[in-house]
């Protein structure tokens, strides 16, 4: 077997009295394409940090060409051809492109710098990524995913050796993704080493060579990815075979009263002329590619946005000027960013819990004693794991963060409850816990409104799916025809009404 | 969702000691044991009145500004406002004796028009910053300037002098007191005290602490993040007339020199004491703290003479770096 470029061995590591790693190995082949697998709170972005210099281990080895080194960090592992890229973005919003692509490695003509040698780089780059942003615009003007294009592009754009990736493709359209992986496939022609963090599954077997799972910061398995069914992953990264991950449609009574009728709402540079009704103990999907405007269409529903057109709350018009007046109406909004509007990360789990239902914790005074036992509750209600009830939010796994935010949401008890993307970044265990909570709460008597990319999770839990494409409704799909190739042919615009441009 | 074997879960398991929560009062015990050693003076109870006395226009003053900082905004221009409102109250006075005589009357009316002025202000800088989507710094360097020389104005660049009259009446709102402690320490207590029920225990302190640090989470959790900005900024602007009612009858006087700076003292007092510049934790009781921090060490330098007194600022400065300096290793550790 060829040489590691980059391996650790009996790495551990702990932040403060907890160890987070027991002992974990893990080489990187050139050439090779290694997924890294695991529930979070695993240890994969961990160890992914300790091998590119963010952390340094607490005990074990890192070694780079079989040589132990110990980085004082990103610099020098950098340096070796070690670059990480983050989940969370690393660019300065307020630079352009091209000052992204090249920061803390300018270009100079003399004591200047040279800005068009960058900018020409940088759109060759760009090329290779099939993204063609003008390397002029600012970061902060960027959609999500051109902005993950750039993060790769800044890391490829260096002398890269072991490219480390965690969840590229979170925001990626499936296209992007496929520009993506024969990016990665090239990479790995000139030899470099890619590892590549990710909970879909069906991209791990196409694209990864090798596949390591982690389980609870422990080593469990490293295995050629062609030996291994998706299935058999999801069993060694859960610990126990998966069954039932969606629990079995019971769709609402088809004389189901409609609690929410929306009608021509338009939200300005998103949606035009949007409508759909939701019935009493429905979970209706909408479905459509990233930016087709359903997360908008939620928001101008909401308050969130401005918005116009109209809505009906069990048959009575409905007016929503800000979100406090639909949560007044019994609807209540989980976002899909958790960490920039869902929790204060810095604060602890009780002030969390209560902040959207704080009115009911007292009109002037809040009564904290309630609040503390509302939050024991929640904690046993949503199992959330924590150490310490005093733990501050940002400490929690992504996956607890997120059962806390849909406990967040749940205490204004809600009857109608829009969930956006509401398993994204999760574990598995986690996401079938939201998917069994979701459906109770619909055969309870309440509704749901399920925005979500993730094409399984639209068809395993929806009764009913609204596509979106271009910021207009082309379909809404039942029964039989809730299934993928007919959700996709309405998204893309094969099917159905047709947007703006297009009409004849 | 089912409950699937719950951790055990512990009520805070001796998270180790809270700097950021008790550093601002270690400190002033450091403050006082050296006060004590370099003069034993230094414990008397009038020395104690005194510093306490000296220390409320600032803390009153304070108090406001840690709501407006924990909400993640800043107001630079109480100064200028404490100067301006005192003009405005002294002119008021002085022509309301020759109708109503010098007595409590006037001064009852020269304390509304205080109250109404801070009360204004405070809406201007926090409908600017709403409404107006500006930032705080920027509208309240502004308001700064614009009250700065309203009051220059007013006083023709010269001082402005409330009626001895009225003076007379008036002084013992500064200089008298109840069982030998004096008016301003009571009501730098009462509003620190209150100031402490609203950012502990009222939704709309848990409303300013998660808007400063999260606006878009306040957003999303339909809190009305405007109105509570807004009255953050009332709220500051009222401490602001507060501070004024006991600061006039002190010197009986105004002038474009007046408060100068005092918008620097109070933020000082604000950060030294814990509360966050970037908004999200704010701690009134580190407030009051480092507001009586900030004039003990004038006194315990002026009580000394070994170090000049003209040193304080140095000192002063010293003292908010390090306080800082310290809630950064605190912050890191956790």
């Amino acid at each position: 077997m060829a040489e590691p470029i980059l391996s650790a061995s009996g790495v551990t590591k702990c932040f403060g009295p907890v160890e987070v790693l027991h002992g974990v190995d893990f080489a990187v082949l050139r050439g090779e394409v290694h997924a890294l697998v695991g529930e979070n709170g695993a240890g994969k972005s961990t160890l992914m940090k300790i091998l590119s210099g963010f952390h340094p281990p607490t005990s074990g080895t890192v070694r780079v060409d079989g040589r132990p080194v110990a980085f004082a960090g990103i610099g020098p592992a950098e340096a070796l051809g070690i670059v990480l890229i983050h989940q969370e973005f690393n660019l300065a919003e307020h630079l352009t492109v091209e000052e992204n692509i090249f920061l803390g490695r300018e270009l100079r003509r003399g004591p200047f710098l040279d800005k068009r040698a960058m900018r020409e780089r940088s759109r060759a780059v760009l090329a290779e990524l099939e993204c063609p942003v003008d390397p002029d615009r600012r970061v902060r003007d960027l959609a999500v995913s051109e902005r993950q294009m750039v993060e790769i592009a800044k890391a490829v754009s260096r002398d890269v050796r072991v490219l480390i990736m965690d969840e590229p493709t979170a925001v990626l359209t499936g296209a992007e993704t496929a520009v993506l992986f024969r990016l990665i496939r090239r990479l790995q022609g000139q030899g470099v080493a890619v590892v590549y963090i990710s909970h879909k599954l069906d991209e791990v077997t196409a694209i990864s060579d090798r596949v390591t799972v982690l389980r609870d910061g422990h080593h469990v398995a490293t295995q050629p990815t062609a030996a291994l069914t998706q299935d058999a992953i999801a069993q060694l990264m859960v610990g126990r075979a998966i069954s039932d991950m969606f629990p079995p449609k019971e769709p609402p009574p088809a004389d189901a009263p409609v609690v929410l009728e929306a009608q021509g709402i338009a939200v300005p540079g998103w949606v035009r002329d949007a409508g759909f009704d939701l019935r009493r103990g429905e979970i209706l999907g909408f479905a459509g590619l990233v930016g087709a405007g359903r997360t908008e269409l939620m928001e101008g529903l909401l308050g969130l946005r401005r918005a116009s057109g109209t809505l009906r709350r069990d048959g009575r018009p409905l007016r929503v000027r800000s979100l406090d007046d639909a949560v007044e109406a019994g609807i209540a909004y989980l976002t899909e960013d958790r960490k920039g509007k869902g929790l204060l990360v810095a604060k602890r789990l009780q002030p969390n819990l209560t902040l959207l239902a704080l009115e009911r914790y007292g009109r002037v005074f809040v009564d904290e004693k309630r609040e503390a036992e509302a939050l024991e509750h929640a904690v046993g209600e949503f199992d959330i794991r924590v150490r310490s009830l005093d733990a501050l939010v940002g400490s929690l796994s992504g996956g607890n963060q997120q059962k806390l935010l849909l406990a967040k949401t749940m205490q204004v008890e809600p009857t109608i409850l829009i969930v956006d993307e509401p398993t994204r970044g999760i574990d598995i265990g986690t996401k079938s816990q939201i998917y069994h909570f979701l459906h109770d709460f619909a055969r309870r008597g309440g509704s749901v409104i399920l925005i979500s990319s993730e094409m399984p999770e639209i068809i395993g839990l929806s009764h009913r799916v609204v596509v979106m494409r271009s910021g207009v409704v082309t379909g809404i799909l039942e029964g039989d025809s809730v299934q993928e190739g007919e959700i996709v042919r309405y998204a893309t615009g094969l099917k159905g009404r047709a947007t703006q441009g297009e009409a004849a | 969702m089912t409950p699937s074997a719950m951790p055990e879960v512990a009520r805070k398991s001796a998270a180790g000691f809270d700097l950021k929560l008790y550093g601002p009062f270690l400190a002033l015990a450091a403050l006082i044991v050296l006060g004590t050693i370099v003069n034993p003076v230094f414990l008397s109870p009038a020395n104690i009145g005194n510093v306490l006395t000296r220390t409320a226009f600032i803390g009153i003053i304070a108090v406001g500004a840690t709501f407006v900082i924990t909400a993640g905004g800043i107001d630079l221009s109480v100064g200028s406002l404490a100067a301006f409102a005192s003009g405005v109250m002294i002119v008021v006075m002085n022509a309301l004796v020759g109708s109503m005589g010098a007595g409590v009357p006037v001064i009852l009316v020269g304390v509304l028009v205080a109250l109404g002025l801070g009360l204004a202000a405070g809406l201007v800088n926090g409908l600017l910053v709403t409404k107006g989507r500006m930032e705080a710094f920027i509208v309240t360097l502004g308001t700064m300037g614009i009250f700065r020389s309203l009051v220059t104005y007013m006083a023709d660049g010269g001082t402005l002098s409330l009626n001895s009259g009225i003076r007379t009446v008036y002084r013992p709102v500064y200089y008298g007191g109840i069982f030998g402690v004096s008016y301003p320490i009571l009501m730098f207590a009462a509003v620190a005290l209150i100031g402490a029920v609203i950012l502990y225990r009222t939704r709309f302190g848990r409303y300013c602490a998660a808007i400063g640090s999260s606006e878009d989470v306040a957003r999303y959790s339909a809190i009305n993040v405007d109105r509570v900005k807004l009255m953050a900024f009332v709220l500051q602007g009222i401490c602001v007339a507060l501070a004024v009612v006991i600061y006039v009858p002190r010197l009986g006087s105004a002038s474009a020199t007046t408060g100068l700076l005092w918008e620097l003292e109070a933020i000082a007092a604000v950060i030294i004491g814990g509360t966050m510049l970037k908004g999200g934790y704010g701690r009134i009781w580190g407030t009051v703290v480092g507001a009586v921090m900030l004039t003990l060490i004038d006194n315990i330098l002026n009580l000394t003479g070994a170090i000049s007194v003209y040193l304080n600022g140095t000192i002063q400065g010293v003292i908010i770096i390090v306080a800082v300096l310290l809630q950064r290793g605190a912050a890191a550790r956790r």
